[in-house]
């Protein structure tokens, strides 16, 4: 008989501090210690808040991340003492408010900081900055186009009728529209009938940001370009498309989709940015019993006649399970983590057309001051929010002209936060960390390759910040370039898409991450997805996380 | 003719809002910045400044300074030595509170005491033939509150004495070279302190803790990021959470220091030998357990809040905004409970929370509650779970 000994402590005594503090357990010895309820593989924020669900319905659940830090690509990093970086992933808008609840978040440090300003410089020097004022972002709206001050109010309203309309849907497990199952056409129903209720005008604008182009959209309502051009940003962040690309209204209205407070659209930075936030999903999870273990890369799921009964480390270490996860993106999901041979072939073949094609990068600053721009001399409170450098549509969609044939933006889109103007704990006093998402940076590189241009890609984007902020060049201390082979090669996420995967029709809801197979569960018995390649998709939102969770336990309660 | 205080030159230059509120009779900036919200997470996550100065002030000293206080304070002043403060509260003699306040011990006869409202005749009438004057000092000090996390070590850069300040510890010490007093002190429910500045001196301090704290996060804040820190801290707050039994009209509009979730002032009272004012009052109140409420806090379930929202066709509001007003608490029949006085949607706590008076069987953390708010011109009665204060409570505040 396996006898327990030395059984690892599901739970810290103390929660140290600092981040990566996931101590690597005991060396589980026997089988017993080895043998879990259910094994997640992957502790990014969807690995976790799945294990936290499995965890709190009473699951035995370990997790098992390859890297010395939980978090995936969502981790801060202090590259430069005082100066913490998030390396990837850099703001919180569309994590689900049931998430923050039922996991009790705020008894383990949750803390999303309100960003109270939008600060969009111009190429001639001028500027449009949001703030909390409603007031006064008209009059600043009206400064660049009268009519674009009510257009505003027209717009936000509008809109937000349709995010009121669909986001239940990021909330839900998409009903399977191949079963004939009648839990499944009922839910279909339902859903068929909630869309019936809208009005005509909200489907009708929801339609035509689900399949139009931002431009279309933006166009009926605004004439000022700088107003245009940082709205449409949110339409190609993380996706290759450019405003003027029919895609890039659902890329828009997703981001719309996120809240802050119960505000559509409103941006958090979450308190040590979100390397901050999953050391507090960690601490739930733990504090529900998952037990996490760092420096544990999955070799293989294994298999016993069509079910997942364990993974399998890279050193040999076996884990049994009767239920293992992967959090891991479709590719590693489908194509690595299992043998292919054990999958329908049209599931392959769909895994394999699945577009990945990464297009974003991360520059990150420390600097020795905070820039200045030359309109808004010795100010700084327009930093406590996004710097968005996409100050039109035409510039994006010209950035969007060289990712389109294989180089990397000239001019590229700059989505920059100065995340210690938020959170003082950033950087030193006086100091400041800037974090510039980058785009366009296209994974496939035509006649070159990414660990030649790296330095390439963080002197253009530097030359982008010193032409809008003369003498950013001279405040820089240190800068860390991570392009999508380093997002790839570091976070695991196949040719650095940012979330697991295209935001592209053919890729969402009933088909993410393949026709039939959007319910979280795989053809293997026992083994189930549950990452951003999942329906409703990336952005550090958790919700595949929670819905796979759901989905576990309702199959473990039919057994 | 509207007053200002001693750090009007500065707080003016930096009130960006022109948004002014009315704090007895002096300008005291509602907020800023455009955003309150931001000026609160400067308290939850760096340091706030704020302007306490109109709070009314009476010096109180004399060789029957302990004397006059034990007998008209419900807290025993003995157990608070000179370089300490404590929070405390005075009543009538039915054991009804006539409102609370600070009072900071500077010597063994000399006491200085804050109050939200006027109450020097009230005092001096209870002198009697004890040896103590009662001064008025309201304008000659000017206070500044330095609130949050990184409070201690801002005001530890300009003076070692504040590192080791307990919580309600109070010392003389210099700041820009200005002798003021510090004590630990504040209303956020976080760490925090009050620098008490000689009026004259007040701009030379303000400068000081300015300059000190550049470049980190640390912002003046408003009265509307104030009042969000109170109540999520539970601090109560006259003429909203309760009333002087002073001036209300009937007892319904009095309460008593039990009633106001004050009852752990009175944990010792069998041991204290005082005959303070009230004392019997609240002896026989707490034998006859004749409390008619207890002041606690109230978090709203989250689901209902979004359910019946979302069933009026509307996006569930979450707005941070203090609301001072009534709302009706109920039980599952509707029979009503009490209710409610102040009321926001908290950040920290991401639920909408309030401060409510309910029956003392309902007053158990985790008794169920029915809140009652308007939703779309008709009020909807939403779940709630009675809470212990302070709802937000961080370590850090009395570490």
């Amino acid at each position: 008989m396996p006898k327990t000994t030395a059984k690892a402590p599901a739970k810290p005594a103390k929660a140290p501090a600092k981040p990566a503090r996931q101590a690597r357990s005991a060396k589980a010895t026997t089988k017993a210690d080895r043998t879990y309820d259910a094994i997640v593989i992957g502790g990014g924020h969807n690995g976790l808040t799945n294990a936290a669900y499995l965890a709190k319905a009473g699951k035995k659940v370990l997790v098992l991340e390859r890297r010395h830090i939980v978090g995936g690509a969502a981790i801060t990093e202090e590259l430069r003492p005082g100066f913490w970086f998030t390396t990837f992933s850099y703001a919180l808008s569309l994590l689900r408010p049931d998430i923050i609840h039922e996991l009790e978040l705020t008894k383990h440090g949750f803390m999303p900081i309100l960003m109270p300003s939008t600060f969009c410089p111009m190429e001639d020097g001028n500027y449009l900055l949001l703030t909390q004022d409603h007031g006064e972002n008209l009059k600043e709206i009206a400064r660049h186009s009268p009519r674009d001050a009510d257009a505003y109010e027209a717009f936000n309203h509008d809109v937000g009728k349709v995010c009121q309309a669909i986001k239940p849907l990021l909330d839900m497990v998409p009903p399977d529209i191949f079963s004939d199952d009648p839990e499944e056409l009922i839910a279909l129903a339902a859903l068929g009938s909630r869309f019936k209720k809208l009005e005509k005008k909200v489907l009708h604008d929801a339609v035509r940001l689900l399949t139009g182009s931002a431009a279309d959209f933006l166009d009926d309502y605004f004439e000022s370009d700088v107003l245009k051009g940082y709205m449409a940003s949110s339409s190609i962040i993380g996706t290759k498309v450019g405003p003027y690309s029919q895609g890039s209204g659902l890329v828009l209205l997703y981001h719309l989709l996120g809240e802050h407070d119960g505000e559509f659209g409103a941006w958090a930075f979450h308190k040590r940015g979100n390397g901050g936030f999953t050391q507090v999903l960690a601490r739930a999870a733990e504090s529900f019993g998952v037990e996490i273990r760092l420096e544990s890369p999955v070799e293989n799921v294994i298999t016993s006649n069509g079910r997942a009964t364990g993974v399998a480390l890279a050193d040999g270490t076996e884990f049994l399970a009767p239920v293992v996860v992967s959090a891991l993106d479709p590719r590693r999901t489908f194509l690595e983590l299992v043998e292919p041979r054990e999958l329908p072939t049209d599931l392959v073949d769909t895994i394999e057309r699945f577009r990945f094609q990464g297009t974003s990068a991360k520059v990150n600053f420390a600097l020795d001051g905070y820039p200045e721009y030359p309109a808004l001399p010795g100010r700084t409170d327009q930093y406590r929010g996004f710097t968005n450098i996409g100050p039109s549509m035409e510039y994006l969609e010209r950035a969007f002209d060289d990712g389109k044939y294989g180089w990397y933006s000239k001019r590229p889109y700059l989505d920059c936060a100065i995340q210690s103007a938020v959170d003082p704990d950033m950087a030193p006093p006086g100091k400041a960390v800037l974090s510039s998402f980058v785009q366009y940076a296209p994974y496939h590189l035509r006649e070159s390759d990414w660990d030649t241009e790296k330095e390439n890609l963080g002197d253009t984007v530097q030359a982008v910040l010193e032409s809008f902020f003369p003498g950013f060049g001279d405040l820089v201390l240190q800068r860390e370039v991570r392009t999508p082979l380093d997002i790839e090669r570091t976070v695991g996420l196949s040719e650095g898409n940012i979330f697991a995967g295209e935001f592209l029709a053919p890729q969402m809801f009933f088909f993410r991450p393949a026709p039939g197979w959007s319910q979280y569960r795989t053809p293997i018995d026992g083994y189930y997805q549950c990452g951003s390649g999942t329906h409703p998709g990336g952005c550090v939102m958790g919700a595949p996380g929670k819905l796979a969770a759901g989905q576990i336990l309702k199959d473990l309660r039919k057994n | 003719m509207i007053r200002t205080t001693p750090f009007h030159e500065r707080t003016s230059a930096l009130n960006e809002t022109g948004l002014w509120e009315h704090w007895s009779n002096h300008l005291a900036a509602v907020r800023y910045s455009p955003s309150e919200k931001f000026e609160y997470f400067a308290v939850r996550n760096s340091a706030g400044l704020f302007d306490s100065s109109p709070l009314y002030k009476y010096r109180i000293a004399g060789p029957d300074a302990e004397r006059f206080l034990g007998g008209v304070l419900v807290r025993d002043i003995r157990a608070c030595r000179p370089g300490h403060a404590q929070y405390t509260a005075w009543c009538d003699d039915r054991g009804f509170v006539v409102e609370d306040g600070v009072v900071l011990r500077l010597g063994r006869e000399e006491f200085l005491l804050t109050a939200a409202e006027p109450n020097l005749d009230y005092f001096e009438r209870l002198i009697g033939r004890l040896d103590v004057g009662i001064e008025e000092v309201t304008d000659r000090w000017a206070v500044l509150a330095v609130q949050g996390p990184r409070a201690r070590a801002l005001l530890g850069a300009l003076t070692s004495d504040v590192e080791a300040l307990p919580y309600f510890g109070l010392t003389s010490t210099r700041i820009g070279k200005v002798p003021v007093m510090v004590s630990r002190t504040g209303y956020t429910g976080d760490l925090g302190y009050e620098i008490w500045v000689p009026a004259a001196d007040a701009l030379k301090v303000w400068d000081a803790v300015w300059q000190a704290s550049r470049g980190q996060g640390v912002l003046p804040i408003g009265m509307t990021a104030l009042y969000m820190a109170r109540i999520e801290a539970g601090l109560v707050l006259l003429d909203v959470d309760f009333h002087s039994s002073r001036f209300a009209w009937t007892d319904a509009d009095r309460t008593t220091p039990t009633e106001l979730g004050l009852g752990w002032m009175l944990r010792n009272l069998d041991a204290d030998d005082r005959e303070f004012i009230g004392r019997d009052a609240i002896a026989r109140e707490l034998r006859d357990g004749t409390s008619r409420w207890r002041l606690g806090g109230l978090i709203v379930d989250w689901r209902d809040y979004d359910r019946i929202y979302d069933a009026a066709g509307l996006v569930p509001p979450k707005d941070h905004t203090p609301i001072h007003d009534e709302y009706y608490v109920y039980d599952d029949e509707l029979n009503q409970l009490g209710y409610a006085t102040s009321q926001m949607y908290s950040p920290m706590l991401q639920r909408h929370i309030a401060l409510a008076r309910v029956p003392l069987d309902r007053s158990t953390p985790g008794s169920r509650v029915k809140l009652e708010l308007a939703v779309s011109h008709r009020y909807e009665y939403f779940d709630a779970e009675v809470a212990r204060l302070p709802l937000f409570n961080p370590a850090r505040r009395t570490a």
